[in-house]
């Protein structure tokens, strides 16, 4: 019997690794179904089931609300979204990276002061040189 | 008795902090494990998606995305991720000073700079020193999701795209071990050609809908799933330089404590010995 192997994976954890016979998928123009040998191929996911059969016949669904689904003739990877993601979510989300950042940023210039910055930066060091000299003269 | 009421209260006051700290620590050292799990938890995905990166990289394909190709310097962006909580140690310092050195190198070749923040303490560095901050996210709490990442990713990834800028990084800390953790910068866009080219006769995948839908796609979630690591990744780092730095607090301050009683029982033997002195002085007197 021949298999294939499946890895269905999200950006924070993996969901399902391992054999199986056969891999149905909600490709974003109509399901696609995937069997051992099929060409190597490259689709945008839709939200829906991916169901997967397991070697001996017996059938795993997992629900994704999108995503990219990637075959090798040997390999199916399924990297599903956590995230709902649409375009006008991710210009929203844009915007409000955007807004809180001219928000702390409103009352000074564009140009970078990295003089003030080393300065800055000298001075924490020096202030924790000065701790750890107390602290080897106090201990 | 009146002796050294002020030691004592000292005493005291320090007490208090060290059961502070030493709170601080255990808390630290239980978000340190869970947020090592995170970024163990996050690795498939991100390995998975640098197979098909390379893949991709690795295929004839006829669109040519942008992503994959270098140009000439002008501009650069760089994602910067700190902490949003103090009291771990130099770990966002550390971060900032290597920044600022890269910065020296970069205004030294003419090249300008585009920045990022995810997290507090970097928002707060770049608003005391200056700098084009284009976006920023902070408080992202210990668990962080990919939603809130993708904002700021996607404005550098514009920018990348219009040109603004011609290439992207990133600015975190590596978790080395729980006692170590390494300020790195690392080049996002153009993607590092990953693969050798092994797979070298002609072949392309199938896409649908379309290349360029499908290639803009994938190597967004690429570039976000790197972020989202490396956020993870500064976590464990905050956890872990966290609990370091409250452990020397907490010993510090136990330290401290020894000193001030030696201090407070001197005063109160020498305060005895005075006494008996003056009785004694006294009787002889009479």
């Amino acid at each position: 019997m021949h298999t294939i192997h499946v890895d269905i994976v999200s950006a924070e954890r993996e969901i399902f690794s391992g054999d199986a016979e056969a891999v149905f998928a909600p490709a974003i123009l109509g399901e696609v179904g995937i069997l051992p040998g099929h060409a190597a191929m490259l689709t945008r996911l839709g939200p829906g089931e991916v169901r997967v059969t397991l070697p001996g016949g017996e059938h795993q669904a997992f629900f994704v609300s999108g995503g990219m689904l990637e075959v090798q003739p040997k390999v199916v990877t399924v990297l599903s979204d956590t995230a709902v993601r649409a375009h006008d979510l991710d210009e929203a989300a844009v915007l409000k990276a955007k807004q809180a950042a001219e928000e702390t940023l409103k009352d000074r210039s564009g140009k970078v002061d990295l003089a003030k910055a080393q300065a800055e930066l000298a001075e924490l060091a020096a202030q924790l040189q000065t701790i750890q000299r107390l602290r080897r003269r106090g201990g | 008795m009146a002796v050294g009421k002020e030691i004592r209260v000292k005493i005291a006051s320090v007490q208090n902090t060290q059961k502070i700290t030493r709170a601080m620590e255990m808390v630290a050292t239980s978000k340190m494990r869970k947020a090592q799990e995170r970024m163990r938890a996050a690795r498939p995905y991100a390995a998975k998606m640098r197979n098909v990166v390379a893949h991709i990289a690795a295929a004839h394909s006829e669109y040519r995305h942008p992503f994959l190709y270098a140009r000439e310097v002008k501009r650069v962006g760089v994602i910067v991720i700190s902490t949003d909580r103090g009291l771990c140690g130099g770990l966002n310092s550390n971060l900032f000073r290597m920044l600022v050195q890269q910065m020296r190198k970069w205004q030294a070749a003419n090249v300008e700079f585009d920045v990022c923040t995810i997290g507090r303490k970097g928002a707060q560095f770049f608003q005391r020193v200056g700098g084009r901050v284009l976006g920023q996210v902070s408080r992202i709490g210990d668990q962080p999701h990919i939603e809130q990442l993708i904002g700021t990713v996607k404005i550098m990834l514009d920018a990348f795209l219009d040109g603004q800028i011609d290439e992207l990084y990133i600015a975190s800390n590596d978790f080395v071990n729980s006692m170590t953790q390494r300020p790195e910068l690392e080049q996002l866009v153009p993607l590092t050609t990953t693969g050798e080219d092994t797979l070298s006769h002609h072949w392309d995948y199938i896409y649908e809908p379309e290349s360029k839908d499908v290639m803009d796609e994938l190597l967004s979630r690429y570039i976000e799933s790197l972020v989202y690591q490396r956020v993870v990744e500064n976590i464990a780092c905050e956890q872990a330089a966290r609990m370091v730095a409250m452990k020397s607090a907490s010993d510090n301050a136990g330290k401290l404590i020894k000193e001030l009683q030696l201090i407070y029982n001197k005063a109160r033997q020498a305060a005895i010995t005075q006494e008996l002195a003056e009785i004694v002085g006294g009787a002889a007197a009479v």
